[in-house]
């Protein structure tokens, strides 16, 4: 019979501005390691085959789903969660207030994921239409709102006056 | 005498106070909750539709590092109860359903072992080391198929696999197809789909040193699972916490019992360490229970004017495997008794009977037979307008149940009472709204061009807030129809309100607390409200069936009513005036046109909790509770319509236009109202367009087992839909509401179907089944051309 005691491997990360270090299996998703090791639950997981978008997280300046990276490979990364956009119990993020004022969330399960997502597609494309914004969506699944005011909130975002498709 | 000043919270758009959490990452679902020393569970699943358990050898999965225990159904026989449905029809034959199947299992996904280990990744470990020996049996997962002669049978109490069968109707539909002009048939199914809340299921079940137990559980219904966990597990209801965290979403899947709620509650009792149970998404896909399922055959009698004179009904109901909670209820009385929709149909004849299948089981779904229902009512009366060349809006018209005859008893039927409603109201501000006469004219013209346009219209009216709770008996409902609601005033004047109604995204923090703030009239800043924990909410019934703001919204009405009304006898004394002569406004009492100085309610509120100063015979103390039954069921009604392009060459369908208009009595907040109504069209537009479980009718896999094979959609695949309102004050409840949350998931299936046959319209083509995907669209055009060549 195989020996299931897996060797563990120690990783460090930039967490949100912090210094982290943990000692994981080599077959550990990131997800986990932010979830269960750094207690960083505000990070989700709503699928196991990397459609829903509920983990994506920012790793060193590109939103990924962390459940399609292993936390060995992060060794030595910048990563920003949900929790680390309105640092100190300041003011929230600018996607964070827009989704609040244009009531952009139900559930919340998808919420963290979805910002995170917004943040890049912003990041990119500071004035998308509602069309470039849809499919820039594409990667984060919501069951409640019907993306509806999530469109409104990163149109309220939008650089410029709406442009149309 | 009306105080302008008074504070006015119902009816505005509050932006969400519970928002803050859930944008900053501090949402607490129930897998982020821990416990010290926690054992994890892994579940193994047949991969069988039909088999015979043979052997199961835990041997090598015992012996695996971490592992701590390993069941089979055998070991936990006569330990825990079986599965019971609560809600059983009349008559049903109930097939008993154990938490591990011991001898034979019925689906694939049914629980056949299980392993209990240090960590959640070595129980998953374990359980691919147990050896079972099946021998597997011809299965069926087809409801039509289900009932044939030699069909496999599935349980030896259910001859032909038919557990239900339930009729209602009324004047003479024999008599209206010999009067009517013409009489079509039309058969129609709704096809099977997956809720696919983004939170999956999750359990951890905490032994407490006092000998009672805890448990975190995603319910919709806290107090109804402490109820069938205590029955089931043989615990105490007393000694049994059940906690609700924030759910990440509900649909009617997590209000029912399944085996996981049993297993991990027994087996922290049993080793007396903390146990918990995580559901992955493709598990979740063959575990949680699916929704819809149903065919139905229709014939409708009419006369050349478009006038519907009779509709019969023949409904089947796939239920899966096993009757689950309320399975035996859905396609029968939540469907086939509003089969008449939106319209006065006189004579009516339905029948539905309820199947069981080897396939997951089946049971609420957002609006749980009353999307069947209206899709019947909605799929006849359209193709009426179709068949006699008809404006569809016309023929609706001339069938609608008019404003002067609520409250309404379709078919003069013994069950279902519709209190008011207003549709000519909905379907005239739709049409402005869509611009309904520019549309058709710009559809026509396209037409002429080679475009594929299509206008689709749907009407809709239902019942919410199953209720009283005498007449649920009537019906097999194991259960009442009431909502507590407690107010609790703390000696500085700020309440909290401890609600048996359960919010999973619905904003009730917000939306309860604005209800009470109007009443009580103090700001909303001074309101709590607490839910999901039977340790602080003594009972409760929970949300579905759009009941939180009809029921449970009621209550904390009633109770606030009762704390000002309290509030204003002990001012009166404080005051030394006759109660009388006591006005309240603004949260101040007062006597007009007198000098003595008005009372804060904070300042009664101290005085109520001293009692230094109360009336004789009060009791001290301002803290109001109501188990709030209601008298009778509002009914929300609406008008929906979509605008579509259908492109022939691909098949695809793209949506230009939705407009919703719904009539759900008073608004009480109308930015959350109309989310409800975004999130629910777009999963009818997900039932119309995209969804569809998908099982292989050979073998009984499932063959939509992951995110990746069941398609769910995303931004891009739905439009903004355009929310709006008519408000026709419900009389059955003391602030109007009806309800909203199942609405747009009843309205948007036949609106989106409508809308595709309309553009379809010119290739002759009269029916299509949901999902209307691009395969199918393209196929039914090309067999169209092809017929036209011939």
């Amino acid at each position: 019979m195989t020996d299931h005691t897996e060797e563990l491997h120690v990783v460090t990360v930039d967490v949100n501005g912090v210094r982290r270090t943990a000692s994981v299996e080599a077959r550990k998703l990131l997800v986990h390691l932010l979830r269960d090791d750094l207690g960083l639950t505000g990070t989700h997981v709503g699928c196991d085959t990397s459609q829903c978008g509920a983990c994506t997280v920012d790793i060193d300046g590109q939103a990924v789903k962390s459940c399609t990276v292993l936390a060995v490979m992060t060794s030595g990364s910048s990563i920003t969660t949900i929790e680390g956009l309105a640092r100190g119990g300041g003011a929230l993020h600018p996607v964070q207030a827009a989704f609040h004022e244009h009531h952009a969330l139900q559930c919340g399960f998808c919420t963290p994921g979805m910002i995170m997502s917004v943040r890049q597609m912003l990041g990119q494309n500071p004035n998308p239409t509602e069309s470039e914004i849809r499919h820039g969506l594409a990667g984060n699944i919501c069951r409640c709102t019907g993306y509806n005011n999530i469109v409104r909130a990163v149109q309220s975002l939008a650089s410029e006056a709406p442009r149309h498709d | 005498m009306t105080d302008t000043t008074a504070i006015r919270y119902v009816g505005q758009s509050l932006r969400r106070r519970e928002d803050f959490k859930f944008v900053t990452g501090k949402g607490r679902y129930s897998d982020d909750i821990k416990a010290p020393g926690m054992l994890h569970i892994a579940v193994l699943r047949s991969p069988h539709a039909h088999a015979i358990i043979k052997h199961v050898d835990l041997t090598v999965a015992k012996a695996a590092p971490g592992v701590r225990l390993a069941l089979s159904g055998t070991d936990l026989a006569g330990k825990i109860g079986s599965i019971v449905p609560n809600w059983i029809i009349p008559g049903t034959k109930v097939p008993d359903r154990p938490v591990v199947a011991i001898d034979r299992v019925r689906f694939v996904g049914e629980c056949v072992a299980l392993v209990v280990a240090e960590t959640q990744a070595m129980a998953h470990d374990a359980i691919g080391l147990i050896d079972v020996d099946y021998e597997t049996l011809p299965s069926v997962v087809d409801e039509e198929a289900a009932i044939r002669d030699g069909a496999p049978q599935l349980h030896d109490n259910v001859p032909n696999n038919i557990t239900t069968i339930y009729k209602i109707g009324g004047g003479d539909y024999g008599k209206a197809a010999r009067e009517a002009d013409q009489v079509i048939t039309l058969r129609v199914a709704n096809n099977r789909l997956i809720p696919t809340c983004m939170e999956t299921r999750s359990i951890l079940a905490e032994p407490n040193v006092d000998g009672s137990l805890t448990v975190y559980l995603q319910s919709q219904v806290p107090h109804m699972h402490r109820r069938w966990i205590a029955d089931t597990v043989g615990i105490s209801e007393h000694q049994l916490r059940i906690v609700a965290p924030d759910i990440g979403g509900g649909f009617g899947a997590k209000m029912h019992l399944y085996p996981e709620e049993l297993l991990c509650p027994y087996l922290a009792r049993l080793l007396g360490v903390p146990v918990k149970w995580w559901e992955s998404r493709s598990e979740s896909h063959q575990s949680t229970n699916h929704g819809r399922a149903h065919t139905e055959a229709l014939e409708i009698a009419f006369r050349n004017d478009g006038k519907v004179l009779g509709l019969k009904v023949e409904t089947l109901g796939n239920v899966g495997a096993y009757l689950s909670n309320m399975a035996s209820g859905g396609p029968t009385v939540n469907t086939i008794n509003f089969g008449t929709g939106a319209y006065k149909i006189e004579h009516y004849e339905a029948r539905s009977r309820v199947v069981v299948t080897n396939t997951v089981p089946v049971d609420a779904y957002r609006g749980y037979g009353r999307p069947e229902g209206a899709y019947i009512a909605e799929r006849a009366i359209d193709a009426v307008a179709r068949h006699l060349n008809l404006d569809q809006v016309e023929v609706r018209r001339l069938n609608f149940i008019q404003p002067a005859d609520f409250p309404y008893r379709p078919y003069s039927g013994p069950a279902t009472i519709y209190d008011s409603g207003n549709y000519e109201g909905c379907l005239v501000k739709a049409m402005e709204a869509f611009n309904y006469d520019f549309r058709s004219a710009e559809r026509d013209q396209l037409r002429a061009k080679g475009r594929y346009r299509g206008i689709g219209v749907a009407a809709y009216t239902h019942m919410c807030g199953m209720a009283p709770s005498r007449r649920l008996s009537l019906i097999g409902f194991n259960r009442g129809g009431w909502e507590s609601a407690r107010v609790s005033v703390d000696s500085s004047g700020r309440v909290t309100i401890f609600s048996g109604s359960m919010s999973q995204g619905h904003g009730h923090v917000t939306s309860l607390a604005q209800i009470a703030a109007d009443v009580l009239q103090i700001p909303i800043e001074d309101i709590d409200v607490v839910q999901g924990d039977t340790r602080q909410v003594q009972a409760g019934h929970g949300t579905f069936n759009s009941r939180s703001m009809a029921v449970g919204g009621s209550g904390v009405h009633v109770s606030s009513t009762r704390v000002v009304a309290k509030a204003k006898k002990i001012a009166a004394g404080m005051l030394e005036v006759d109660e009388a002569d006591v006005s309240y406004q603004a949260g101040k009492f007062s006597v007009p046109g007198t000098d003595i100085a008005s009372l804060k309610f904070g300042t009664v509120a101290r005085m109520a909790h001293v009692g230094h100063q109360l009336p004789d015979g009060m009791e001290p103390g301002l803290d109001e509770t109501v188990f709030y039954d209601p008298k009778g069921m509002g009914a929300p009604s609406g008008v929906h319509m979509a605008y579509v392009d259908v492109d022939p060459e691909t098949g695809i369908v793209d949506i230009l236009d939705y407009v919703a208009v719904d009539d759900a009595g008073t608004i009480i907040n109308p930015l959350l109202a109309a989310g409800q109504i975004h999130g629910g069209v777009v999963q009818g537009i997900a039932q119309a367009l995209y969804e569809e479980v998908s099982y292989d009718a050979d073998t009984g896999q499932l063959m939509t087992g992951s995110l990746l094979d069941y398609a769910v959609p995303r931004a891009e695949h739905v439009p903004s839909i355009r929310s709006l309102f008519q408000e026709t004050p419900s009389p059955t409840n003391p602030i109007g509401v009806k309800g909203i949350g199942e609405s747009g998931s009843i309205a948007a299936p036949p609106c989106m179907v409508h809308a595709v046959l309309d553009a379809l319209s010119p290739f002759g083509i009269k029916h299509l089944d949901m999902p209307m995907t691009p395969p199918r669209v393209w196929s039914a055009i090309q067999k169209a051309r092809a017929g036209a060549d011939r």
